[in-house]
């Protein structure tokens, strides 16, 4: 999607006017595995950019969500809690973790398109 | 050597298989110099036989607990335990197996291990509990942890009638920790105010019931004033045979239950192995430390257990773990549990209604005794007198007159002189009328000031 | 004589597929319910006596309502703990080469020892003057301890080899605050260690700095040297490592570290391979535990209990915790509380005096070995991995071929690559063919690890048939002839189970059904 960007750790961060929503890679999920469990953040954190925001578990890993851009949390999806399989189903769409209003949206433009992600994705596999 | 099954001929052609010369290749990294030729200062191999002599020879020279009346308590408690406990426990497939990491094979660890948390979670009252942890000491500090973590606050306080030894663990991780502690003093006569030293950066309030001293706890009134702060209670008991009579922490507004199992299946050993009980409320199961084992179905959808929500463990969060623990104590986790089936309901009530009645009758005798006074309105199977003269003397000399009549407070916690005249004393279903006679007889010998008093 | 009852006497046709039972049992393997399905509150395997009528003393702190417990007769429970031990398997079952845990046999002249009533039935706290047989024997363990480590000191007290490493850290902690030297906070961990290090120093507030390895597996002084900042604390470092290989540079690294005023803590997990070889003392190791579980064989019981010793260097010996034994005017005592001069320990691990039912087991199989016994079994162990590690090299894949193996090999799964079968398949086909598998997965180091630790227990029988099963296993996967592997194990009590499931909604309990 054009408005998506992704970072070396396998976020996502899409832009819907001044808020962003953040997830993990289809590849991310992917190498997790399973996901059994999300813990996200409360709402109102205020993270820096590389700040970690939530952890997702699948049964045999364990791995940070990393705030690719500096914000406030505006929202989580409280959805993953119950139902943690949603990430491994649509990682990119229904399984966004949380909804950052951003500092600064310009700050988008120093991660990686959509194609320069694929490429960095074949570069490490 | 019996223990070694390759022969000389199978080292040489196993040598020439892996392309060595000798035995020395195999430690061709070993730096230079740092390769052992002998060990001077150990023995040879011995047989069986040698070593049973010898080490007969130790055991001998101790006093057994069932060769004497017998009285210490103070977080380690002589019961009866059943003759099919040991045989069990020494089934090969139990004794000699691991850490259940491939379930398909291991099913008989994961599913005793499912029914003694349901068993530890029914008897603390509290939602869910862990496969077992190392001991109750250390169960305590890994709860102060837990709550940490739950409350993102950094300070605990410690009832000042916390058994001692689970004190120092505490604070000794606390201090390496960096976390802070407040830590009551003892109150040998019961009454502690623990409400007025919480507050809004307090994490934990530990609450021991029955204490160190064997006075029992309601924790409504101190649970109400930490829940009121976002305090949370981690409960400690020491002797888990009392939950079969007295209201269990879970049930008093306990978060947190820790426990000591040795009680049920455990023998003595003189102080270990034992094992741990961590309870705790569903809501909190992700930040328990320890092992967990989990009901699933396998690939023909027959019920199974697995080791579950691993995720939190070490062996993958490595640094972000909730604990270092890396094991639980399996096989007494397996004695507590068989123990605790054979009793059942029927059985556990009326060993604990045993061991309190025969606590009571004991108090009643000693308190009758001139100069002895017994500080507990109220206890389990455990009390504390106050004597005439320094308890561990006096210990010493019912030891002379083959009694060993309990634990003197001072042996727990020297540094307060004014509670050295204080020992607590344990009554379990070990201890016969007749031996409880004996010691009332050795004690009031040694307070009239016969020989060795 | 004639057969007049009609009882057949030839075997049958062979049949195609495997009925079903009626109970869903297969022979010697019978499901078994959960005691809460088949105990009854009312029941009870323990006969006790009324308890006599007295005024309770309990405050009006009694349990109120049923606790809900089942209570098996003995007969019951005998059969339910048998049918469960039957679905486990034990190193007493077969070969159980599961690298990194030592699953080597448990002599049986332990258990009997420590159940010899003068050390199974005292208590931790009667006299001192009561137990001089219990203090002798902790003192022949931590004599010998010390003699097979060439160390300054032991503390017993630990009780597994993850709260070995905290008493270790801990004292290292100590020694560092002692020298005013707190602002030491870094800790060097290599990639792959154990997760209890990087866990262990995580938990007292150390910053783990993740060291890797160089090509060959093992850990290089001068990537040490890079990140010996003034900052740094200490090193855990794993020796022989988790890759099977002996730290060559140890020496070496270790002189770095105490240049740069830092420590060394050596991880002793792996210890079983150099014991009568190699002593740490010498090699430069401030702190190490040892397993008594793996090294000295104290059974592991299923996950448990271990037991942890940490041996100490004359810099952190001072420091070890509470309770110690001393000799004074030779009488032995053990030091709870006083401890007199020269000496500050940092605190307590636990209560009481640590796991003396597994001293007396550790010592049991330390006195029967004996020196020369000690020696051979590391050799034995050592040349066991070797032999493995040769026989299989030309099927299978070795990410560290050059250096020799220590008492593991470890595969990594480029073997496996593109054949559909992964590391967890030839684990699960392993336990059909009547193995206990290897550890898989670790270290994190290599892809799809495969790490193999035979020990000097098995045969070379037992290693032949292991190895030519491995072999067996490896041409399936060439032949592309891969059948074997889908949905192993076939013949376990249970076949493949659904973590998933299990953590995304655990049932950590038995709850009563709910009635329809």
């Amino acid at each position: 999607m054009p408005n998506t960007h992704y970072t070396k750790e396998h976020e996502w961060v899409r832009l819907e006017g001044d808020t962003a929503l953040v997830g993990i890679t289809d590849y991310a999920q992917t190498q997790l595995g399973d996901v059994v469990y999300v813990e996200l953040p409360a709402i109102g954190t205020t993270l820096d950019k590389g700040e970690e925001a939530a952890v997702v578990e699948s049964v045999k890993a364990a791995s940070e969500v990393y705030a690719p851009v500096a914000g406030e949390v505006v929202a989580v999806n409280d959805r993953l809690v119950e139902a943690p399989g949603i990430v491994n189903e649509d990682s990119e769409g229904r399984g966004w973790f949380l909804k950052l209003k951003l500092n600064d949206p310009a700050a988008l433009e120093s991660l990686m398109t959509a194609e320069q992600y694929k490429l960095y994705i074949e570069t490490i596999s | 050597m019996r223990y070694l099954p390759l022969t000389p001929e199978d080292r040489a052609l196993m040598l020439a298989r892996a392309g060595l010369g000798g035995v020395d290749d195999l430690f061709a990294d070993v730096p230079a110099g740092k390769l052992l030729g002998d060990l001077p200062n150990l023995p040879p191999s011995k047989s069986e036989i040698e070593v049973e002599r010898l080490m007969g020879r130790l055991a001998a020279k101790n006093v057994a607990a069932g060769a004497v009346p017998f009285f210490c308590g103070a977080g380690a408690y002589r019961h009866h335990v059943p003759a099919s406990v040991d045989h069990l426990i020494q089934r090969s497939e139990f004794l000699t197996s691991y850490t259940p990491y491939q379930p398909e094979i291991a099913q008989g660890t994961l599913h005793y291990l499912f029914e003694f948390q349901t068993q530890v979670a029914l008897i603390t009252g509290m939602e869910v509990a862990n496969a077992s942890m190392y001991d109750g000491a250390t169960a305590a500090a890994e709860a102060v942890l837990m709550a940490h973590r739950i409350t993102r606050r950094k300070k605990a306080v410690l009832a000042g009638n916390l058994h001692p030894h689970y004190r120092d663990t505490i604070a000794t991780l606390s201090r390496m920790a960096g976390d802070e502690l407040v830590v009551a003093p003892p109150a040998p006569c019961g009454a502690e105010r623990l409400a007025a030293l919480i507050d809004d950066e307090t994490s934990c309030v530990v609450v021991q019931t029955p204490d160190v001293f064997g006075h029992l706890h309601d924790l409504h009134t101190i649970a109400a004033a930490a829940h009121a702060n976002g305090v949370l209670v981690v409960a400690v008991v020491t002797e888990a045979v009392s939950l079969g009579l007295v209201a269990p922490p879970g049930a008093m507004g306990a978060d947190i239950v820790v426990a000591e199992g040795q009680s049920l299946g455990n023998g003595l050993n003189f102080g270990g192995p034992y094992v741990g009980l961590f309870a705790t409320r569903q809501k909190f199961v992700r930040q328990m430390p320890g092992r967990l084992a989990g009901e699933t179905v396998d690939a023909d959808g027959r019920r199974g257990f697995v080791l579950t929500l691993s995720a939190r463990e070490q062996h993958i969060r490595r640094e972000k773990a909730t604990s270092n623990i890396c094991t639980n104590s399996g096989l007494c986790a397996l004695a507590f549990t068989i123990h605790l089936t054979l009793l059942g309901e029927t059985g556990l009530r009326r060993l604990a209604e045993l061991n309190h009645a025969g606590a009571v009758e004991l108090a009643e005798r000693l308190a009758a005794l001139p100069g002895v006074a017994v500080l507990n309105k109220t206890f389990f199977n455990e009390f504390t007198v106050k004597l005439p003269k320094p308890a561990d003397a006096v210990v010493e000399a019912l030891a002379a007159r083959g009694v060993l009549g309990g634990v003197p407070f001072s042996r727990l916690d020297p540094g307060h002189p004014e509670l050295a005249d204080l020992l607590i004393v344990a009554v379990t279903e070990t201890a016969t009328a007749e031996d409880r006679g004996a010691f009332v007889a050795a004690l009031t010998d040694v307070l009239a000031g016969g020989e060795g008093a | 004589m004639l057969n007049r009852q009609g009882r057949p006497t030839d075997v049958g046709e062979p049949v195609e597929a495997i009925p079903e039972t009626f109970t869903g049992n297969r022979a010697l393997i019978i499901e078994e319910p959960l005691i809460f399905e088949s105990g009854r509150p009312e029941v009870t395997g323990v006969d006790l006596p009324e308890a006599p009528k007295v005024a309770h003393r309990l405050g009006g702190l009694v349990r109120s309502g049923p606790i809900g417990l089942p209570g098996l007769s003995e007969p019951e429970a005998m059969r339910h703990y048998v049918r469960l031990s039957q679905k486990n398997f034990g190193i007493d079952s077969g070969m159980f080469p599961l690298g990194s845990c030592t699953m080597k046999h448990n002599p049986r002249l332990g258990e009997k020892m420590a159940r010899l009533a003068g050390f199974a039935d005292i208590h931790p706290l009667q006299p001192l003057s009561t137990v001089p047989g219990a203090l002798d024997l902790m003192e022949r363990l931590a004599q010998a301890l010390i003699e097979l480590t060439g160390m300054a000191a032991v503390t017993l007290t630990p009780k597994a080899g993850a709260h070995g490493e905290l008493c270790g850290m801990m004292a290292i902690k100590a020694a560092l605050q002692a020298r005013g030297e707190g602002h030491r906070t870094v800790v060097l961990v290599p990639n792959s260690a154990h997760g209890t290090n990087p866990a262990t120093a995580a938990l007292l507030g150390f910053q783990v700095s993740p060291l890797a390895a160089r090509d060959d597996g093992t850990v290089d002084p001068a990537d040490v040297l890079d990140q010996l900042t003034p900052d740094v604390a200490a090193i855990m470092l794993t020796n022989p490592n988790t890759c099977g290989l002996f730290e060559r540079d140890v020496v070496r690294i270790a002189e770095l570290i105490h240049q740069a005023g830092g420590l060394v803590y050596a991880d002793g997990a792996n210890f079983n391979a150099i014991v009568g070889k190699v002593r740490p003392g010498d090699l430069g190791v401030d702190a190490m535990h040892i397993n008594l579980h793996k090294t000295f064989s104290t059974p592991h019981g299923g996950g448990g209990p271990g037991a942890g010793p940490v041996v100490l260097s004359e810099a952190l010996a001072p420091f070890a915790p509470v309770p110690f034994l001393r000799r004074e005017g030779g009488r032995l005592i053990l030091v709870e509380h006083d401890f007199g001069e020269g000496v500050s320990p940092f605190g307590r691990m636990a209560a009481f005096h640590g796991q003396m039912g597994m001293f007396v087991r550790a010592l049991a199989y330390i006195l029967s070995h004996g020196a020369d016994g000690l020696r051979q079994a590391s050799e034995d162990a050592v040349l066991s991995a070797n032999y493995i590690k040769a026989s299989l090299a030309d099927v299978m894949s070795l990410p560290f071929p050059d250096r020799p193996a220590m008492h593991e090999v470890l595969f990594d799964d480029s073997w496996l690559e593109d054949t559909g079968v992964t590391t967890l398949d030839v684990a699960k086909v392993l336990i059909d063919e009547g193995f206990h598998p290897m550890t898989v997965y670790f270290p994190l180091v290599v892809h799809g690890a495969m790490l193999i630790e035979p020990t000097e227990s098995e045969s070379k029988a037992s290693l032949d048939l292991f190895i030519a099963t491995m072999r067996d296993i490896a041409m399936s996967v060439r032949r592309g002839d891969i059948a074997r592997f889908a949905g192993a194990p076939h013949f376990a009590p249970r076949r493949r189970l659904d973590e998933t499931r299990a953590a995304r909604t655990p049932v950590l309990r038995w709850t009563k059904p709910v009635a329809e």
